[in-house]
């Protein structure tokens, strides 16, 4: 029997597979049984109501997607009084998404959603900090710092801070977290895209630009995973276009000691019972004992540092 | 005034349906009984499909892996109407239009290849007790989504008038079908100018008073449903209407099929995949 179980700092996971906050909601279960999964993610909730942006809120790009969906929320109190409690029947670890405007509003709903019932609080820093100059906090080292020390004082639970790819300091914004009190990065959010509908000229997306997720995204955010992985001791969790085993075994090479899975499960409903079963197998067929043999397993030892630590493309 | 078809039980809550026995949503490969052709650009896809998939409602709808055919590769699944569901001989039925890459690839489709169909999905029209004579008015493909009330009000013995809207005779498709399950029929069509609204609204406001109608039932166009909520709301007849969107993962999870609705003075969203794609007549909106 291979041992799939991986510790993400506290939160212990029976396999290393769970969903990407966005793409993930109690609705799943009307497919699967959800306690097969590693953890669930929460859709990113914001302290006040939030209506989202126009539609057309996605479309395709070759073999991946756009969205602008842009957060929706009921808020805060709505999430702790009538979705928390939808979770109260399933036995993985409960990860709730969170978000906000300002370093402030950022700490009331971090202390709002640290209820019993859940496990980690996963910090979506994606978002832009309106205090400076609306720039993505995860953008820069020093906002990311800032913003995870504020949440650190307020809540014992563990803190997972999202990470975005539109940044050219990944490393440096990784350790920023780790030394803001993350206990674990999640790598990777959406890319910053947009498509253009050449018959109309319209942007195809209501909101005109969008981010970038599916196999697409796959070898950046992988990218970013590695790179965390060699920058903090924290675990890193991969995500990114992962649709096969393949995918999650390369993230789990790359240093990712677990990984989400988003836009697959748009197209495959049962992509994440399926990945389980066929990491399972994969590990077997290459005789692994555990899964925690594989992490961060990449062969680069070779390699220079100056190839390790490259911020720009040749 | 019984204005609102909308049932609150209906609309099952998410909490008592989280662990269920079997799952009622499913994901299976059926396999291509017949994909033709039957005018201009509509296509009839007969699938072969295990019965435990065929449990539905009419105006709900599946979400379909479109092939990589004919050159295109869509990336997302495509939400099509069911337009017949026979449990008996197994068969589920799609009546649709080739629109884009999606639907030009299931045109691609031949007997005996599989397809994988995500589904039933939604939350279908609901038909009140005690209700006798339903009116269902719609325009092109849209009369796919309508015609399993047609067999359901059959199956109930109510009287079903379908009003029927294209743009020329030969694009009325499905007509046949609604006679065959034992609605009266009425064509209408812009080429001989009798799908004009004030045509529409004669025919409407003679069949209230001749036989009354419970109910009305449309989709998919703007002057229709102008109209509908205009008389709706004169004579006190409910009604409801199936509204499109695109859709991502149509099973209610990523947001992306949210249309606007009017309900208790207020503007919200909902989603088409979840809480509708069937919603209160009075409640949608112009889009
Ligand atoms: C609940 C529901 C039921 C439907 N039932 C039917 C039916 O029975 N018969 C039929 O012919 N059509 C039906 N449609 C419309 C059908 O889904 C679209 O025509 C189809 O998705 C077009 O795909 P395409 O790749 O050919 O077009 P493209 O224009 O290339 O599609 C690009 C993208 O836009 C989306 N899209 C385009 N038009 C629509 C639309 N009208 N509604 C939703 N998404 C759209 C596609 O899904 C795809 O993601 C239904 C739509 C919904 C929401
Ligand atoms: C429709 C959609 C909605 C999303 N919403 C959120 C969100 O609310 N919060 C968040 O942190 N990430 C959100 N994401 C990003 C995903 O969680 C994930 O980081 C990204 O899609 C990359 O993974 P993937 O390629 O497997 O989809 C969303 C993605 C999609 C496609
Ligand atoms: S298509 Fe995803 S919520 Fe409706």
């Amino acid at each position: 029997m291979v041992d799939i179980a991986v510790k993400l700092g506290s939160v212990e996971l029976k396999n290393p597979i769970m969903p990407a906050s966005g793409t993930f909601s109690e609705d799943l279960a009307g497919v699967f049984d959800l306690d097969l999964l590693g953890a669930h993610v929460t859709k990113t909730v914001t302290p006040e109501k939030r209506i989202g942006n126009p539609t057309p809120r996605v479309c395709e790009v070759q073999g991946s997607m756009l969205n602008s969906i842009g957060i929706p929320s009921k808020g805060a109190s709505h999430f702790v009084r009538e979705i928390i409690p939808v979770y109260e029947i399933f036995s993985p670890p409960l990860i709730v998404s969170i978000s906000a405007n300002t370093i402030d509003e950022f700490a009331r709903i971090c202390e709002k959603v640290s209820v019993p019932g859940v496990a980690a609080i996963e910090v979506n820093i994606s978002c832009p900090n309106i205090e400076e100059d609306g720039k993505a906090f995860a953008m820069r080292p020093s906002t990311t710092l800032r913003v995870m020390k504020g949440l650190r004082e307020v809540t014992d639970l563990p803190l997972w801070a999202k990470l975005t790819p539109n940044t050219g300091e990944t490393p440096d914004v990784a350790r920023a977290a780790e030394s803001g009190g993350a206990d674990a990065l999640v790598v990777s959010n959406t890319l910053l895209s947009m498509a253009i509908d050449v018959k109309t000229r319209r942007p195809k997306l209501g909101n005109l630009m969008g981010g970038l997720s599916g196999p697409a995204l796959k070898p950046i955010a992988l990218r970013m995973a590695y790179q965390c992985a060699k920058a903090v001791d924290i675990p890193v969790i991969g995500c990114g276009g992962i649709a096969t085993v393949e995918d999650v075994v390369e993230y789990l090479i790359a240093g990712a000691s677990a990984v989400q899975v988003g836009t697959a499960t748009f197209t495959n409903p049962m992509v994440m019972p399926h990945l389980i079963e066929e990491l399972r197998a994969w590990l077997f067929a290459e005789k692994f004992q555990s899964v925690n043999d594989l992490i961060g397993s990449v062969r680069d030892d070779e390699a220079a540092d100056s190839v390790v630590f490259m911020e720009a493309a040749p | 005034m019984e204005h609102s078809l909308t049932n609150a039980t209906a609309r099952v809550p998410a909490k008592s349906r989280l662990k269920p026995d079997t799952f009622p949503i499913h994901d299976v490969t059926c396999t291509v009984k017949s994909n033709e052709q039957i005018n201009g650009e509509y296509y009839l896809l007969i699938l072969s499909a295990p019965s435990e998939i065929l449990d539905c409602r009419p105006g709900q709808f599946f979400h379909l892996l479109c092939p990589s055919k004919g050159g295109g590769n869509p990336f997302f699944r495509r939400p099509m109407s069911i337009y017949g569901y026979f449990p008996a001989s197994g068969e589920l039925h799609f009546l649709y239009k080739v629109v884009g890459e999606g639907t030009r690839a299931m045109a691609q489709l031949e007997t005996g290849e599989g397809l994988k169909v995500l589904g039933p999905l939604g939350t279908g029209f609901t038909i009140q007790d005690g209700w006798q004579n339903l009116l269902v008015v719609a325009r092109g493909v849209g009369l796919a989504t309508l015609t399993p009330l047609a067999q359901e009000a059959l199956q109930r013995g109510l009287n079903l008038t379908a009003i029927c809207s294209a743009r020329s005779p030969e694009m009325l498709m499905s007509v046949d079908r609604f006679r065959e399950l034992g609605a009266n029929v009425i064509l209408v069509t812009d080429s001989e100018g009798s799908s004009g609204v004030e045509n529409l609204e004669r025919m409407i406001e003679a069949q209230i008073a001749q036989s009354g109608i419970d109910a009305f039932y449309t989709c998919g166009s703007n002057r229709l449903l102008k109209l509908l909520q205009r008389l709706g709301a004169q004579h006190g007849i409910p009604g409801e209407i199936a509204l499109e969107q695109q859709m991502a993962c149509g099973i209610g999870m990523c947001q992306c099929c949210v249309r606007s609705l009017r309900r208790g003075g207020k503007i919200i969203h909902e989603r088409v995949c979840k809480e509708g794609p069937v919603f209160d007549l009075q409640e949608a909106m112009e889009w």
